[in-house]
């Protein structure tokens, strides 16, 4: 299991176990975190599924992927160097401990 | 083995010991109108099951259907997404250069087409959609009844859509029967395969011609592909066959999408006062007629190499199909899922497929969804059965063939 923190814009945290393989998004979903919405189911259509990676670990989050610039240009919220669409980041037993900021609005 | 033996155009297999055999033809036209019953079979009998008059697998439970159809890795698109090998056997048309390839083609062609199609671009046509609508319902306000399919479900999109897209030749008949040929195509050798086939050939050039640069503005969708054709993202011969993509995908789903909203909501009035009530209902209304309809009720995969479904073994060329239909109406997944509740908001439903080939035209297909919707929602109080609806088979889409309707003014 892979822990991992969501810190919404207000400042509330969520912690919760996730399993290595599954993607941010989705264990968001799948966990009832609010501040991330995933209404493309992860194809990378949407960009409600934006998130900010804390600082500490957005080297080890890897590389945007191919395609990823485009969509999060899409986003909402105001975009950072740390933005990332949280279903392109899978989660792997390196990431335990993983801590994700929400932005204000994904819609 | 020593020849192998081909069945609907693929590798005949032995199903690994274990699996449930169950001898039903899924493609069966009673099934294709009426498919719950065979749904609820399908996952009652186990993850996976062996069909073996076709000698594919199918998967129906949520969670499988989920994984493999995802899976791009295991479970390959370039072998054809319906029952036909392109490995094996020459396609029936040349292959498509975005839903039937896999990566690294598939993410170059993939990215010219998400770029055309995101969030962005498509809040650029709302109000083209919203118009256009407003007028459409208008209209049809002043009928007694009329013909869901024909004079909504399909005029709307054929308004708007090719309009996007830049096209300058536009037939409503042609555009809504090549979508439905190449659906129906992914199926077996049946008499809805052989309709499309023969259909294609009296249809397919005028799409063909249709795709062409100087049959398109220069400010649509279509000029943006070909745009990335100019900076050399994308071969000057790739262009047309992406806009086809637009032609192939993007008119028979949305006419479905709409004509199922129809359906729905003449079905269930309840809903329809609902969603009056609180119009910020439209847009997770949108998603549940999507998951309860599964206007795509069925794609297949091939195993591109050995590998295993659920715990059992499954051989390199196996064909798979993926019943999104079924996965959209499990009760493992969504609880009460032959209840169409607007607010439900079914995130991870399949009716847009999931992963790397997931609906590309996903925000088109809810822009217009939302926007009729939207329009109806102010001027109609009811929308009134005025007959009774039909269903049309088709091997992959799940669409109406007659509506008759009645709409009562607010
Ligand atoms: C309600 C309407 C629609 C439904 C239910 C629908 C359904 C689907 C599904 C299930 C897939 C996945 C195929 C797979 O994984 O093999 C898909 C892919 C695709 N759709 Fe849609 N679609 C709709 C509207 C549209 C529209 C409007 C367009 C064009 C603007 C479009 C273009 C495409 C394309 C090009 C692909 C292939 C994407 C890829 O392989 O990467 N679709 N669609
Ligand atoms: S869930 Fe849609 S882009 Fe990530």
């Amino acid at each position: 299991m892979v822990k991992l923190t969501y810190i919404a814009a207000d400042g509330g945290r969520t912690e919760i176990q996730a399993e290595a393989g599954d993607n941010v998004m989705h264990a968001a979903i799948a966990h009832d975190v609010d501040g991330i919405v995933g209404e493309c189911g992860g194809s990378m259509m949407c960009a409600t599924c934006h998130c900010y990676v804390d600082d500490e670990w957005a080297a080890r989050t890897g590389e945007r992927h191919d395609g990823e610039d485009d969509m999060l240009e899409c986003a909402a919220s105001e975009l950072r160097p740390t933005s990332r669409l949280s279903c392109q980041i899978k989660l792997t037993d390196d990431l335990d401990g993983l801590v994700i900021h929400l932005p204000e609005a994904q819609i | 083995m020593n020849t192998m033996e081909l069945i609907e155009g693929h590798k005949r297999i032995t199903p690994a010991p274990g699996i449930p055999v169950w001898d039903i033809d899924p493609y069966g036209e009673a099934i294709l109108s009426d498919p719950l019953e065979y749904y609820a079979e399908l996952r009652a009998k186990g993850p996976v099951v062996y069909i073996p008059r076709l000698s594919i697998l199918a998967l129906g439970q949520y969670a499988t259907t989920h994984k493999v159809f995802s899976d791009h890795e295991n479970f390959v698109s370039s072998r054809g997404v319906g029952l036909n090998d392109f490995a094996i056997e020459k396609p029936w048309r040349a292959p498509s250069i975005i839903l039937e390839v896999d990566p690294p083609d598939h993410t170059r062609t993939r990215k010219v087409m998400s770029r055309a199609l995101s969030p962005k671009m498509v809040k650029g046509l709302v109000d083209m959609f919203a118009a256009t609508a407003e007028e459409l319902v208008s209209s049809l306000l002043k009928k007694d009844s009329f013909d869901g399919v024909t004079e909504l479900a399909e005029t709307f999109p054929v308004a708007v859509f090719p309009r996007a897209v830049g096209m300058k030749d536009v037939d409503q008949r042609i555009l809504v029967d090549y979508g439905a040929c190449v659906f129906n195509a992914m199926g077996p050798d049946n008499r809805l395969r052989r309709w499309a086939l023969e259909r294609n050939a009296e249809i397919a050039p005028w799409i063909m011609a249709a795709c062409a640069r100087d049959r398109l503005t220069d400010d649509g969708l279509g000029a943006m592909i070909y745009d990335a054709a100019d900076t050399g993202e994308l071969d000057q011969e790739e262009a047309p066959m992406l806009v086809r993509s637009f032609l192939s995908a993007g008119v028979d789903t949305t006419v479905t999408g709409i004509g199922n909203a129809l359906w729905c909501f003449s079905q269930h009035p309840e809903e329809w006062q609902r969603l009056r009530d609180d119009p910020s209902l439209v847009r997770p209304a949108v998603e549940e007629v999507l998951r309860f309809t599964s206007p795509v009720h069925t794609f297949g995969r091939t195993a591109g190499h050995d590998t295993e479904i659920a715990g059992f073994p499954v051989e390199e060329g196996t064909k798979i199909i993926c019943v999104l239909g079924a996965a959209n109406m499990d009760p493992e997944k969504w609880g009460d899922p032959e209840v169409f509740r607007i607010d439900r908001r079914p995130t991870g439903h399949m009716a847009f497929g999931a992963g790397i080939h997931g609906c590309v035209g996903q925000n088109v297909a809810r822009a217009e969804m939302e926007a009729i919707l939207h329009a109806l929602s102010r001027k109609v109080a009811r929308i009134e059965p005025a007959g009774e609806a039909v269903w049309r088979p088709n091997n992959a889409i799940h669409a109406l063939d007659q509506l008759p309707l009645k709409l009562i003014p607010a």
